[in-house]
């Protein structure tokens, strides 16, 4: 189709007009252009920071080559059970030094949202570095897995990955079970509550009493709440059950879908 | 305006100029992604889930 150059048909001030229509024009099209970047922003926070989050952490979980393999629990093989006189009392348990910022320590198995759920947990809760790429951050100074005190955690629940995304599901008495190089902690939620960004008391030795001194071995879990929001924080709070030795098998807890 | 002179910027025939555009666009997204969006993202503390600790942003 041939293009026709446009002229004027007016001789008042064609020239005026036709600049007032380039600039209209070149707004219109910077508009366009700012439209596109805010639609492309929605689609990478939304879809894109799943997929390079959920690749990054599921590289991190086979890299570690104490991680159970649950790929032949999914199939239904049979697996090692851990037997009862193999299962500790909390006061026993072993607790690891803390380690450098970003290093994956543990991962973390929560038998309400799928047996197939494994999420490695790293030192740290800054967003770069551990959270929206690692998954699960583990609060520097809180206790770790199976101390007397408080393991507290942190994690997405939309987007990157989300590793808490479930969280509400959680019920009292289910089962959040960590693992480590040298051990399984068997812990069991407690309670749940919804606090504002500023209360880290969520997060002392005994949650919500600062300056306690430890009385238990609590886990706690932190994310985001709402949903998409940054208004408020979901803490879930939880105690450890028993402990047992890596070597002693597979909590029975992982293997029964609760989801 | 902007499209035109990126179509009489782009050389070759018009089937070339459509695929530099193509990967022009697609290098533009890519830095988006990469680089742009997770700074804005976390400069802005858009999705914080985090307590305030103080190494927590």
């Amino acid at each position: 189709m041939p293009t026709i150059e446009q002229t004027s048909p007016s001789h008042a001030a064609p020239r005026r007009q036709s600049r007032w229509a380039a600039a209209v024009g070149l707004l219109g099209e910077l508009l366009i252009i700012a439209g596109v970047v805010l639609g492309l922003y929605v689609v990478w926070q939304l879809f894109y920071t799943d997929i390079a989050a959920n690749n990054t952490q599921q590289e991190v979980v086979d890299g570690l080559d104490w991680v159970a393999p649950l790929e032949s629990v999914t199939a239904g093989e049979p697996v090692n059970v851990i037997p009862d006189n193999l299962k500790f009392d909390p006061d026993s348990a072993p607790v690891m030094e803390e380690p450098a910022f970003t290093t994956t320590f543990a991962t973390m198995y929560v038998p309400r949202w799928g047996t197939d759920y494994v999420k490695p947990i790293s030192e740290g809760v800054t967003r770069r570095d551990v959270l929206d790429t690692l998954g699960i951050g583990h609060y520097p100074g809180t206790g770790m897995p199976g101390e007397l005190g408080n393991f507290a955690i942190s994690a997405h629940r939309t987007t990157y990955g989300k590793p808490f995304n479930r969280i509400a599901e959680l019920k009292k008495g289910d089962p959040l079970v960590i693992e480590t190089e040298d051990a399984w902690y068997v812990y069991r939620v407690t309670e749940w509550e919804i606090v504002k960004p500023t209360q880290v008391e969520v997060i002392a030795p005994v949650p919500d009493k600062v300056g306690a001194e430890p009385d238990d071995h609590y886990i706690t879990l932190t994310t985001c709440h709402p949903m998409y929001s940054a208004a408020e924080r979901w803490v879930t709070h939880g105690t450890l059950e028993y402990w047992a030795p890596h070597d002693a098998g597979v909590p029975a807890e992982i293997l029964e879908d609760a989801s | 305006m902007i499209f035109p002179a990126v179509w009489r910027v782009l050389p070759g025939p018009a089937w070339v100029k459509a695929l530099l555009l193509l990967l022009v666009i697609l290098a533009i997204v890519w830095v988006l992604f990469e680089f742009v969006f997770p700074w804005v993202s976390v400069e802005f503390g858009i999705q914080d889930q985090s307590i305030e600790t103080g190494t927590a942003p």
